[in-house]
């Protein structure tokens, strides 16, 4: 009886929706879940333009790489350029891939709207707050900077897991994945939407995207630059470098012998035409490269230039130049 | 207690002593019956406050457009068309692979089974297999089927894995189901000649089968709205087309190339929603949500209804 309920049921909406049932060629892209939305809207329009299907799965850019370098998949995005042991592992299985930038990302450092003394941090007073020594120390305003308030510290970020978290420790304590533990730490930068904006004490760090979208509840903290000037991140700041350390590019690896299949190549194509590239990343809330980016991803793309740039690790404070000349 | 060990007290004495003894059990009553109205009234603020606010939230957003449009890039234009045909795709394949060796081996372990060692341990892990957190069962699946027998990330997979993760469910549930039928039931059938089987077939299983119906239909409410095993198998987030339809216009006219395709399921279509920082898109988990819970107590209702209707043509 359940049965033949289920079964008539999911009868019905074949009958109603169903599509061709011939099988169709399809790219596979899968990867972090902050190149997530832009994968999506790719695989979106792309698939509405020319009816090629594209399916976009969410493991994580570790989780990504890993099925990358198995050779499951066409393309894979990542929040940070490729590692040496995940190099190894697509050597191992003779995976060559073509790595491109599509888009850049700011991390923001965020207090509440009425916390009125943190207007401007340096990356040291950051380091102070964050590093695994601060672990347990470090646990009021007053520690970070003379004449901050005498009031408790309450800290909120990415967790461990998240090529957010990755970037974070990297660019302000210098090693990657290391940092104190007693933090609300969350895979869902929402929850630290939510923490910061009902503490008065609190400071978090997120993906600016989720900034720009609770820019009413929050406030973001500039970062002292290196001449001394205080940048808040933006779109405009994160695009032309000058909010650093904290701005990041964003990838898609693309395996090269996938390219052969026409539905792959068409489809990096139009990821590498800057009016996709520009218009369906700056939709879904991050920033666009500029259209020369495109123009050097699709002559590496045809030359099948493949490799990293990035020798297996991230950098800190890469400029859109810098990704130019990577391509190059 | 107090009364009957104190000998040297007058007879009124005892008697306002009951009486106080009487008067204070009675209090306790009223403050532990108090304590449970008020800890039942908490619980269920608790969970009617979450139903609404996810309800208040989600409840406009359902809409034809909703329940019959891909994933998109643009909240307003998003659905859970695949969503929702793959979670009840999933569920089918489910419950054809567990309900029928779940019930096979509940009546094998509770009316075949000789009693010994062996068949303790496979009671016992049996009853240990329902405490497993279900994470266990994506991983043995993406070992075993996806990577082992090489099947792939299919809607079959996905199957067998809730599958796997709900058979402990549905074995103790007809074990218990079997356990209660009256012994005079078997004896008597017994006693008119039937062999085993026959007794199975048309006594035991027949009386059972509210229970069994009862214990399948829970097992698949905990499976559809399961997230982490299907993760774990590689289901996808995005996919924006259907699995070839089951009902074809050539012979058979019945295809099974669905069970091959790859699909998303509403949990992880939620679980990718919500993370999202536009609001637009929480309400849209909020949305996928209440469709959800519509069909876990779409599917609940069903096992009262049934258990219902088969209590009593059993009794007639």
């Amino acid at each position: 009886m359940t049965r033949l309920l289920l079964a008539s049921a999911s009868a019905a909406a074949f009958v109603a929706f169903g599509g061709p049932a011939a099988a169709q060629a399809t790219v596979t892209v899968d990867g972090s879940s902050t190149v997530f939305p832009i994968s999506e809207a790719f695989a979106e329009e792309f698939q509405a333009q020319t009816g090629n299907r594209v399916t976009v799965g969410l493991s994580g850019t570790g989780g990504g790489f890993e099925k990358f370098c198995r050779g499951e998949l066409d393309v894979t995005g990542a929040s940070r350029p490729i590692r040496t042991g995940e190099m190894e592992a697509c050597a191992a299985n003779g995976i060559e891939y073509i790595e491109l930038p599509v888009a850049m990302d700011g991390l923001a450092v965020v207090v509440h709207p009425e916390n009125t003394w943190a207007e401007c941090m340096s990356v040291a007073e950051l380091k102070t707050i964050w590093e695994p020594a601060a672990q347990g120390v470090i646990t009021n305003w007053n520690q970070v900077r003379e004449g901050f308030p005498d009031a408790p510290l309450r800290l909120f970020g990415a967790g461990t897991d998240s090529g957010t978290y990755d970037y974070f420790t990297f660019a302000i304590n210098g090693v990657e994945h290391e940092s104190r533990g007693d933090y609300t730490a969350t895979e869902d930068d929402n929850v630290t939407v939510q923490g910061v904006s009902s503490d008065v004490n609190a400071l978090g760090f997120l993906g600016l995207a989720y900034y720009e979208e609770n820019a009413d509840k929050l406030k973001t903290v500039a970062i002292q630059q290196e001449d001394g000037s205080c940048v808040s991140p933006s779109v405009e700041t994160a695009g032309n470098g000058t909010y650093q350390p904290l701005s990041r590019p964003l990838f898609v690896y693309i395996n090269a012998a996938s390219l052969d299949r026409p539905e792959v190549q068409a489809y990096v194509d139009f990821m590498m035409t800057p009016e996709n590239g520009v218009t369906l990343v700056q939709e879904v809330g991050y920033v666009p490269l500029p259209a020369e980016a495109f123009d050097l991803g699709r002559a590496k793309v045809a030359e099948r230039r493949t490799g990293t740039y990035f020798e297996g690790g991230s950098k800190v404070g890469v400029s859109i130049e810098d990704l130019l000349a990577s391509e190059q | 207690m107090a009364v009957m060990t104190e000998g040297n007290l007058s007879g009124a004495a005892a008697t306002a002593a009951a009486v106080g003894a009487i008067t204070r059990a009675k209090r306790i009553d009223i403050v532990v019956a108090a304590c449970g109205v008020v800890i039942m009234v908490m619980a269920m603020g608790l969970l009617l406050t979450l139903i609404g606010d996810l309800a208040i939230r989600g409840l406009g957003r359902i809409d034809y457009q909703f329940l019959t449009s891909f994933p998109s890039r643009r909240p307003e234009n998003a659905g859970i068309l695949s969503a929702w045909v793959g979670s009840i795709l999933v569920m089918l394949t489910t419950a054809v692979l567990a309900i029928p060796i779940g019930v096979l081996a509940g009546l094998y372990l509770e009316e075949y089974a000789r009693k010994n060692w062996i068949s303790n341990l496979i009671e016992i892990n049996v009853a240990n297999l329902a405490g497993v957190p279900s994470i266990i069962y994506g991983l043995l699946a993406l070992g075993l089927f996806v990577y082992g027998l090489n099947l792939g990330k299919t809607i079959l997979v996905a199957g067998m894995t809730l599958g796997l993760l709900i058979l402990p469910i549905v074995i103790v549930s007809t074990r218990e189901a079997i356990r209660s039928i009256p012994l005079i039931v078997k004896e008597a059938a017994y006693g008119l000649g039937a062999d085993k089987w026959q007794v199975m077939w048309h006594y035991i299983i027949p009386a059972a089968r509210p229970g069994i119906l009862t214990g399948a239909i829970v097992g698949l409410s905990r499976a559809i709205g399961e997230t982490a095993p299907i993760i774990t198998i590689g289901a996808l987030t995005f996919i924006a087309f259907l699995p070839p339809p089951p009902i074809t216009d050539s012979f058979p006219f019945i295809s099974f190339a669905w069970l091959h395709d790859q699909f998303t399921v509403l949990p992880i279509q939620m679980f990718n929603w919500v993370s999202r920082p536009q609001e637009g898109f929480h309400i849209n988990a909020a949305a996928t949500g209440v469709v959800l819970m519509v069909l876990t107590l779409a599917l609940n209702g069903m096992a009262i209804y049934i258990r219902y209707r088969l209590r009593r043509s059993v009794r007639n």
